[in-house]
């Protein structure tokens, strides 16, 4: 591990750091981790700040009122990056005992380092930058967690008041660029509004369907003087998200469940947002429902469970597909009914009625109209609905379709041991399942970059609990699962943090191994090494006559010595004998670790669907009937019959 | 299927975009605009007319209303609304022609707010098929210029829009 990390004394200087000792220590000493307690109390003449409660009505600078809201709102961590106009807002957090700053090394770094921690945790993560290039880096972050709910406030150092509007150096129109991917955003005006904008922001980001909020502060308000007063109430009549569901509707619902033959829970995201884990097993149990889900529900129901039949659309499985296919009821939780999910709209659940519950009235009839909505808590709806079944009393009459889809798992499954025959190269399924049967599902998490290797891990990782597999579903962004890992690795110090990424991915926000490494995050990153795109590759083989236009990448960087740079322990395996013994070392590493797995590279993702299509209209699954082959019902045929 | 859209919103900066990005962003135009403050210093009433399938329309709506600046929206299409519009016309009008023109803006009780040596320009408010009527009559004289200020609307009803 790296020499840097031994911290000097605390507030070696009474303040000011000496800037001639090793920049690491000094970054490391008074900004980052937990140190910056004592270097705040070893410092004279700087106030303490304790807390929210015993600043009422005290006269502070704007920027220290900032930092005093984040204090009164619980936070602990900020992920930021500073510059000019943050740089007072930076010197008020400097003194807070009760936040520690990670600085990242890139902003779209720590904002996807925020959300990881934000879906890992359930809390609000929070970011600070600089204004302009600091503000627009955050772009790509914002965007990745408004696609998938993720709970944010995101702080931006803006120009003076005097000089907005005027192209001032490093000024950038961050709430104009961001509108489209907010929740809601604010360009702070006066410090009178300050305080209840905070608390705005955070009760407007984690509340209804949560998302992330953007505070833009210019840099003379923050430097003003006001007396601080933090609100307790929210004062916000045009949000008033509804939560309880509609009773007639909810009655309906299960009325409607009741004389189900052949349903199917499709689940998403809100269930796990809405913490409804418990309440969906519940219903899945009573009534014997399978459960299919989305690859942001994944968790929420869990997966050694009978009735889970895993993911479903492009890249699911064959029986969660053909289980939508065939069913006569459809009870969609906390989904949006994405076309990675539904591939052909009218080649989905064809045969079924719906029923579909979510908290976001616009997400209701914006794809498939339902025969019952119900708008609300997920959590508090699959309850009444419990209970109105239990109290008319309830017989799953399910069985003969439970044991139909059962069929079809045992004909289709997603794996079989027979990919683990090659000698002469890793399997990516065989590293995934490995993986997975070394984690401890209830004390690991398993966070994904974008590509083949998030499908292989979204396919063979088995997740029993929520909150413990991470991947950009909505935006789909390379570059988010390496520093999310990282965020997560911070939100559950308790739990092992794996990043399964692709070697395209890991390269867009590689940097962010100097943050794991200064502030040792023991993240470990499984690198899927096909010295390709993976995906696009699979993409152009199938569908452009196998013309690799641009998604060959090389050797080239060497990820063992590019980790060892940033002074990780890292290996490279490129022999299946030598992979259980890698990943045993890799989990056993006390600190960030990478382990660099090399695949071969014209592997693709099986079964899929090709765009366009219908979801049981698959290719390439695997057939036990068939001598457990994949069924490559042939690439050609692929390409013929999608172009 | 047109749509008259009546959305109160915060009297903020930055509010007037967030309404108008949301529905250019689903890729529907605004085929009028206006913006005005209210009985309420502290909110403004966006008057918006959208051409948008009900579907499309539905989710606008929704959509809008998930806007924290935006209070309150009524649809105005279907129900018995007073529309209103003003518009300033400059008509060509040799000397001799004047009389003619100036009788149609009677007609109309339109206004004549400058004459000039070659044209006249007439104010009018009106809902949409009046306004339609005089251009139709002006044209024959020849138009020089046409200013809308774009749609208000009002519900009849005594019920708050
Ligand atoms: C920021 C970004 N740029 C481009 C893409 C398009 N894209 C999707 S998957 C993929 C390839 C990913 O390559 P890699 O990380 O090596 O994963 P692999 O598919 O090889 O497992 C690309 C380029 C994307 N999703 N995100
Ligand atoms: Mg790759």
């Amino acid at each position: 591990m790296s020499t840097n990390l031994s911290k000097p004394a605390a507030g070696a200087s009474g303040g000011a750091a000496d800037l001639s000792e090793d920049t690491a220590c000094v970054e490391g000493t008074n900004t980052e981790g937990a140190t910056n307690i004592e270097g705040t109390a070893d410092r004279e003449g700087v106030a303490r700040v304790e807390g929210a409660a015993d600043r009422e009505g005290a006269t502070m600078t704007g920027a220290q009122a900032v930092i005093a809201s984040l204090e009164a709102e619980g936070v602990e961590l900020v992920f930021g990056y500073p510059g000019g106009q943050a740089i007072r807002m930076y010197d008020a957090l400097y003194d807070s005992v009760r936040i520690t700053h990670v600085l990242a090394r890139h902003e779209q770094g720590a904002v996807h380092e925020a959300d990881g921690y934000a879906r890992a945790t359930g809390k609000v993560g929070v970011v600070m930058v600089t204004s302009g290039p600091g503000a627009t880096n955050t772009v790509t972050g914002i965007a990745t967690a408004y696609m998938d709910s993720v709970p944010l406030v995101v702080i931006t150092g803006q120009v003076p008041r005097a000089v907005i509007g005027t192209d001032a150096f490093q000024e950038s129109d961050i709430v104009g660029i961001t509108m489209p991917v907010v929740k809601h955003s604010y360009l702070l005006q006066s410090t009178e509004e300050l305080t209840r904008t905070f608390h705005e922001a955070f009760h407007i980001a984690k509340t209804g369907r949560p998302g992330p909020v953007l505070i833009d502060v210019p840099s003379d308000l923050a430097a003003e003087d006001m007396v601080f007063h933090y609100p307790t109430a929210i004062n916000l009549p045009s949000y008033r998200p509804t939560y309880k569901g509609n009773a007639k509707q909810v009655r309906q619902a299960a009325e409607r469940i009741r004389r189900a033959q052949r349903p199917v829970l499709y689940v998403g995201g809100g269930a796990i947002i809405s913490n409804a884990a418990d309440e969906l097993r519940e219903l899945a149990e009573l009534v014997q429902i399978p459960v299919v889900s989305t690859l942001m529900g994944k968790g929420a129901f869990p997966a050694s469970h009978e009735l889970s039949l895993g993911p479903i659309g492009m890249h699911g499985s064959k029986y969660g597909n053909m289980a939508l296919t065939e069913s006569d009821l459809v009870i969609a939780c906390g989904v949006r009914f994405s076309d990675r999910v539904t591939g052909r709209l009218s080649g989905f659940a064809p045969r079924a009625q719906l029923i579909h519950i979510d908290i976001d009235p616009a997400e209701i009839g914006k794809v498939r109209d339902p025969e019952i909505p119900i708008v609300g808590d997920l959590k508090g709806i699959l309850a009444a609905i419990v209970t109105d079944l239990r109290k008319q009393g309830f017989e799953p009459s399910t069985g003969p379709w439970v044991c139909q889809v059962s069929e079809w798992r045992e004909r289709w499954p997603l794996y079989h041991p027979g990919l683990g025959d090659d000698p002469a190269q890793i399997v990516p399924e065989v590293v995934m399942r490995r993986l997975s049967e070394k984690l401890d599902p209830y004390s690991s998490i398993v966070v994904t970059e974008v590509g083949q290797h998030q499908m292989w891990a979204a396919q063979n990782i088995m997740r029993e609990v929520p909150r413990s597999f991470l991947s950009s579903g909505g935006l789909g962004t390379m570059g988010f699962g390496f520093p999310a890992a990282i965020g997560a690795a911070f939100g559950c110090p308790d739990k092992t943090v794996v990043c399964v990424a692709g070697d395209g991915s890991l390269q867009m926000n590689s940097q962010e191994m100097a943050t794991a490494a200064i502030n040792r995050v023991p993240v470990k990153v499984l690198v899927m090494d096909n010295r390709c795109l993976g995906m696009v590759c699979q993409w152009q083989k199938l569908f452009y006559q196998g013309r690799y236009a641009h998604t060959l990448l090389s050797d080239i960087p060497d990820f063992v010595k590019l980790a060892q740079a940033y002074e990780w322990d890292a290996e490279g395996v490129s022999s299946p004998d030598q992979l259980d013994a890698a990943l045993d070392r890799m989990l056993a590493a006390p600190g960030p670790y990478l382990l660099n797995v090399r695949i071969a590279r014209d592997q693709n993702v099986y079964p899929m669907v090709a765009p366009g299509a219908a979801i049981d209209n698959s290719f390439g699954e695997i057939d036990v009937e068939e001598g457990a082959v994949r069924v490559a019902r042939c690439e050609q045929e692929a390409i013929g019959g999608a172009r | 299927m047109r749509h008259v859209l009546s959305v109160l919103v915060e009297n903020k900066p930055g509010v007037l975009s967030r309404v108008t990005g949301l529905i250019s962003r689903r890729g529907f135009n605004i085929e009028s605009l206006t913006v005005g403050p209210t009985e309420d210093a502290t909110m403004s009433r966006v008057t918006a007319i959208v051409s948008a399938d009900e579907l499309a329309y539905e989710q606008i709506t929704k959509q809008l209303h998930k806007l924290i600046s935006v209070h309150k929206i009524s649809d105005l299409t279907n129900d018995a609304a007073i529309e209103r519009e003003l518009v300033l016309f400059k008509v060509c009008a040799a000397p001799d022609r004047r009389g003619e023109i100036i009788e149609i803006a009677n007609v109309f009780r339109a206004k004549i707010v400058d004459v000039g040596g070659s044209s006249l320009t007439i104010e009018a408010t009106g809902d949409e098929n009046k306004l339609r009527g005089m251009e139709d009559l002006f044209r024959a004289y020849g138009i020089k210029e046409i200013i809308r200020t774009g749609k208000i609307a009002m519900s009849r009803n005594s019920k708050e829009a």
